[in-house]
């Protein structure tokens, strides 16, 4: 484990202080002053009220932030908790802060939990999103418990989400990953999630320290390790998704983070997904929370204005990326009027396909090849906000659905030009 | 008269052959000297080729954008363009070895400038290669991030940034190469200050208002922005 150089000499002491925990609370914070003391609040009450006897810890590791912060995490009182909920705590419960870099890294901050998870051999291990403004004391149970109580190795969330919500999850993230490495996991980069400590260690030792796809996207590159190493994987239903535009202004880094992480898995593991075929079913705790679907304002015609500029300005890139015909079919639908738009399915998931063997065979360099990504997938993401602007939920779901359908029946077609492309 | 002419002719003949036979050694001199660097050439060819194939340069050229040029130049592959230059080079190099075992004044001196100037034509030919390389990835990075930010004129960004680094790469080729080093620093110098004085014309004067509407974008429309335009991927 890496925990020697990455850990500060206070961090270790502070966690030597602390001994032996159960259950570590993981939040990676930057500048989350707004949202982070009622969720630390939530956090609390959740341990309160589900883990009373439990030893826990939360552990901050804070890139950098400016506007005190990890401060506010150190410093919430379970006292408030205590009067509110008017349940008591058997057990200290400790609330350390790191500041592991002076920028955010979301793969330095997760190393940074998981290595003080570690060291505290700790059970189970909890990520918290500081932007988790629907965070809810139960959601700690929901994660915790299939880990804790039921040997499971890794809990992804599944959440209630508005229809233009998820799109890069709903389009790639889920159906790539379902196709490809075989599990039905509604959310393989999620936000919240929960791995045992065995799955932890083994993330830091032969993980994150070796693996170079799984530095890119290390919350991505979690599922897909529990997945291929055969580990225990389940999902949970958790709630509502917030909205959050954190990620929307840089849509490269998302990509890079998650789809990049995604691509450049697919190189070592080759074995493994290759012999895949179909896809199952994983365990599945909770019921899904039922919410009116709403729609958020969302300008289609800037989203057609990008995908339609990127398909004509990047005509060379992606000539070396794509094959001639669904260039081609790239060009007509990018020059169609709003109201005829449609990226097709098939299409869409053809052109992933294309883009994953392009990045094996670094037909040009592998981060240009993300970066030429990110504006068909705005065509794509007008296609699904125009499909869910009106029906029932159930319609969505039958989308989806299909689009995981074409995912798995065309991966013969990844196959097939996995090697070939050059 | 008769004896001087013959004594004249045999003298003539003789001196002919003594010169031949002064001559004909360091010729098959020459001559082996130029087989072996032939031999030697050819495998050098041969093992920078596999070296070439070993490492990928075909992908590197490919993704520099020189195979395209080099197709679209009726040119061999870069990797078979590099090795049969290494073994011209090389070949060349053991004839004017061979050459300079004649002994002929004068040539010795132009051989010696040949193999010192080797050295500097490898180092400009490095030169010339990485920069169209650097060329090539910079200004394509240049235009994905334009176009993800999107920026209308992507494409003459990026061509701009190509011709701006493929002229800074020519003239440092040139300063290696002693090639009018003065010309193609002030060359190089004009155009590049021609040409960003002409961006900064076009940005104030032709692009007033489209630094007005991005301020306008970046600054007071903001929040309304971010409630209308932004799409949550995750």
């Amino acid at each position: 484990m890496a925990e020697g150089t990455l850990l500060t000499d206070d961090f270790l002491r502070q966690i030597i202080n602390v001994g032996e925990v159960d259950i570590v609370v993981g939040l990676s914070t930057h500048n989350h002053a707004k949202t982070i003391g009622p969720l630390t609040a939530a956090i609390q009450a959740g341990i309160l009220k589900c883990f009373p006897r439990e030893r826990v810890a939360i552990i901050n590791a804070d890139g950098g932030s400016q506007d005190g912060t990890p401060e506010l995490v150190a410093k919430a009182s379970i006292d408030d908790t205590w009067r509110e909920a008017k349940v008591y705590a058997l057990r200290t419960l400790h609330s350390i802060s790191v500041r592991y870099a002076r920028a955010p890294d979301p793969g330095k901050a997760l190393q940074t939990i998981l290595a003080a998870a570690d060291l505290l051999r700790a059970k189970a291990c909890v990520l918290i999103s500081p932007d988790s403004t629907t965070f809810e004391p139960d959601w700690l149970q929901r994660l915790i418990r299939p880990v804790y109580n039921d040997n499971f190795d890794l809990v992804c969330p599944v959440y209630t989400r508005q229809r233009s919500e998820g799109a890069l999850v709903r389009n790639v993230l889920y159906p790539m990953t379902r196709s490809v490495y075989g599990r039905r996991i509604r959310e393989p980069y999620g936000s919240e999630f929960a791995v045992s400590g065995r799955l932890a260690t083994d993330f830091l030792g032969n993980g994150i320290s070796n693996e170079d796809w799984c530095r890119m996207g290390p919350e991505m590159s979690i599922t897909i390790m529990a997945v291929t190493s055969k580990y225990k994987v389940c999902q949970s239903f958790l709630g509502i998704k917030p909205h959050s535009t954190r990620d929307a202004h840089d849509m490269v880094a998302v990509m890079r983070r998650t789809v990049g992480a995604l691509f450049s898995s697919l190189d070592s593991k080759f074995s493994f997904w290759s012999a895949i075929s179909g896809s199952e079913a994983v365990a599945s705790f909770g019921t899904p929370v039922q919410v009116e679907l709403e729609a958020n304002r969302v300008n289609r015609k800037r989203l057609l204005e990008m995908f339609s500029t990127g398909v004509v300005q990047l005509e060379g890139v992606l000539r070396s990326i794509l094959s001639p015909p669904m260039l081609a079919e790239l060009q007509r639908i990018a020059a169609l009027d709003i109201n005829k738009f449609e990226y097709p399915a098939e299409l869409w998931t053809k052109t992933v396909f294309e883009f994953a063997a392009s990045y094996h065979n670094s037909t040009i360099n592998r981060d240009h090849i993300i970066q030429a990504l990110v504006p068909l997938y705005r065509g794509r993401s007008l296609t699904f906000l125009t499909e869910n602007r009106d029906g029932p939920e159930q319609d969505i779901q039958t989308r989806e659905e299909s689009l995981c359908a074409d995912f798995e029946r065309l991966k013969p077609y990844l196959l097939e030009i996995w090697a070939d492309r050059k | 008269m008769q004896d001087i002419i013959v004594s004249e002719l045999t003298q003539a003949f003789q001196q002919m052959a003594r010169d031949i036979a002064h001559y004909l050694p360091r010729f098959i001199v020459m001559l082996i000297v130029v087989l072996i660097g032939w031999v030697i050439a050819y495998l050098l060819k041969m093992f920078i080729r596999s070296l070439l194939r070993l490492t990928k340069f075909s992908k590197l050229s490919e993704n520099a954008g020189a195979t395209l040029l080099l197709h679209q130049a009726a040119l061999p592959s870069s990797t078979e363009l590099v090795s049969r230059f290494v073994f011209w080079v090389a070949w060349v190099g053991f004839v004017l070895l061979g050459v300079s075992v004649l002994g002929i004044a004068g040539l010795q001196e132009y051989i010696s400038r040949f193999f010192l100037f080797l050295p500097r034509l490898f180092v400009a030919l490095v030169i010339l290669f990485f920069g169209f390389v650097a060329a090539s990835f910079v200004s394509r990075a240049a235009l994905l991030a334009a176009v993800n930010a999107n920026f209308r004129s992507s494409r003459m960004l990026s061509a701009a940034i190509r011709i701006l680094i493929s002229i800074f790469t020519l003239s440092m080729v040139f300063e290696v190469l002693g090639v009018g080093e003065e010309t193609m620093l002030i060359a190089f110098a004009t155009v590049f200050g021609a040409a960003m004085l002409g961006l900064a014309i076009a940005f104030g004067v032709g692009g007033k208002d489209l630094a007005r509407e991005f301020l306008e974008k970046r600054f007071a429309a903001a929040g309304k922005e971010e409630k209308e335009d932004e799409l949550s991927p995750l």
